[in-house]
């Protein structure tokens, strides 16, 4: 579903992605790690067509995002790192503008914004405005927006980033179930969320692939029961790069 | 279509916030107090409207538009939406051309509430309606360079004080270069031939063609021309920062 080969990103003489690769199956929730600055974020957004790669392949279900992008995009939900929005709409509005984007009339449009209201926990503020929301909800308005079209592949930046545990748990839950029927690649630095919620995990450091496998063939091949000695094992300091 | 979509998105948010309402208000005033109070409308009795008022639409444009425009990008850069529009199955074009046309709706809204100086004028006199159909079209299309403009300089900066200040200034400049005066004044320091230039450069001498009824082929060039350019700038720009 998601297929990246030898991608690398290079921002000047600074190489922020480097030569990485990996797949996610459909059926599979990829939990994406690593300090901050690893360069996760940057492969999220070429992965999502947000910018192109200095070089690499991206496919999504078989669709080259590089030669066909609107056709790539459409299968792709995605919820950025900061969870933009526009503030000046309300919930439902804003909801209603993604649904258009994606090619969404009548009933249709009006069912599928009702179910990502309902999926996301959105009713009691569904014609709020938007500027006026807590940072959680502003959260929850960006994942329903990459909900909306039910799309083959996920890709979630941090999506539990700000929010407080009940709303983790909620959002790690929501992961999980869509992961049934998907293919979800999520960003996240707490290693918790990678034995909540992921089938598979890939740590990066500075750009490259350090350690790939499910949680329980990491604890084998590091010999740790805890994620956070392995992510330390093999992740540099950011006061030592 | 999905310009459509964009287009509307715009629209609501123009005339849920308080920009487009402010800067329509103040162009009515404005142009009120200049035709009648400055240009002396009701005593000149100028039926082509084209000394009372049409005389002082570049000039508000210089300082109003950007004020409508300055949003354009900067503030998906600032808010970072510009990362949502760029990951939806939309071509950056659609989305330019979206919110241009939004930008110049308003616009075109503004220039129609100025339908009672039209209305007065017919009712007091015997205009040549030509001639004012044609000097609306000369400010639409000032207005429209403008906002192009203030469009790829949004498209540099998250700060819309910047983009504003910046926008500001270069339709100054290509007001005054063609300006009657300053025309005239460097035809004395450089001669002819440059001040014919720099006439030509600037939009004084396009938009005043226009404004007495002359539909010239290189008046539709030169709008066309820095439209065309600035679109064409803000999706190069918008690209090259995504890289």
């Amino acid at each position: 579903m998601i297929e990246v080969t030898n991608l690398t990103k290079s921002f000047g003489a600074k190489t922020a992605v480097n030569d990485l690769s990996f797949k996610v199956k459909k059926g599979e929730v990829l939990g994406f790690l690593g300090p901050n600055g690893a360069g996760k974020s940057t492969t999220m957004r070429m992965v999502t067509g947000y910018f192109p790669p200095t070089s690499g392949q991206i496919s999504i279900c078989g669709i080259d995002m590089l030669k066909s992008p609107e056709q790539a995009k459409a299968k792709i939900g995605y919820l950025p790192e900061s969870a933009p929005l526009y503030d000046d709409m309300t919930v439902a509005g804003f909801l209603r503008f993604a649904a258009d984007i994606r090619g969404f009339k009548g009933a249709a449009r009006k069912e599928a914004v009702e179910k990502a209201i309902e999926t996301c926990f959105l009713q009691k503020v569904a014609h709020q405005s938007i500027d006026t929301l807590s940072k959680g909800y502003r959260h929850r308005t960006c994942l329903a927006q990459s909900l909306l079209h039910d799309p083959e592949v996920l890709i979630l930046d941090e999506p539990t980033d700000g929010l407080d545990p009940n709303q983790k748990h909620e959002v790690r839950e929501l992961i999980k179930t869509l992961g049934k029927d998907k293919a979800i690649l999520f960003s996240t630095h707490i290693l918790e969320e990678v034995d909540a919620a992921c089938s598979r995990a890939v740590i990066v450091d500075q750009g490259v692939i350090v350690a790939n496998g499910t949680p329980t063939e990491l604890r084998e091949t590091y010999k740790s029961d805890s994620l956070h000695d392995i992510f330390r094992k093999v992740t540099t300091l950011d006061t030592a790069a | 279509m999905n310009t459509l979509t964009i287009y509307k998105r715009e629209m609501s948010s123009y005339f849920s916030q308080l920009t487009a309402y402010i800067a329509i208000f103040i162009f009515l005033i404005f142009i009120m107090i200049m035709t009648f109070a400055v240009a002396q409308y009701m005593r000149v009795g100028d039926a082509s409207l084209q000394y009372t008022f049409f005389y002082w639409h570049p000039l508000v444009y210089v300082l109003l538009v950007p004020i409508v425009g300055m949003r354009m990008w900067s503030d998906e850069h600032r808010s970072n939406t510009i990362e949502l529009l760029g990951t939806f199955p939309i071509s950056i074009w659609s989305t330019i051309l979206g919110k241009y046309l939004a930008a110049a709706t308003v616009w075109l809204i503004a220039l129609a509430l100025t339908f009672p100086i039209w209305i007065t004028t017919n009712y007091l006199g015997d205009p040549d309606n030509f001639v004012i159909f044609s000097g609306y079209l000369g400010s639409f299309l000032v207005c429209c360079s403008f906002l192009a403009i203030t469009s790829l300089i949004s498209a540099f900066t998250k700060d819309q004080v910047v983009t504003l200040v910046l926008s500001c200034f270069i339709c100054f400049l290509i007001y005054l270069v063609g300006f009657d005066q300053v025309a005239r004044w460097i035809q004395t320091v450089a001669g002819n031939s440059v001040a014919e230039v720099f006439t030509a450069t600037g939009v004084w001498d396009h938009f005043r063609s226009l404004n007495v009824g002359n539909f010239r082929l290189q008046d539709f060039v030169w709008f066309a021309t820095v439209i065309s350019t600035s679109l064409i700038g803000t999706n190069f720009v918008l690209n090259s920062k995504r890289n």
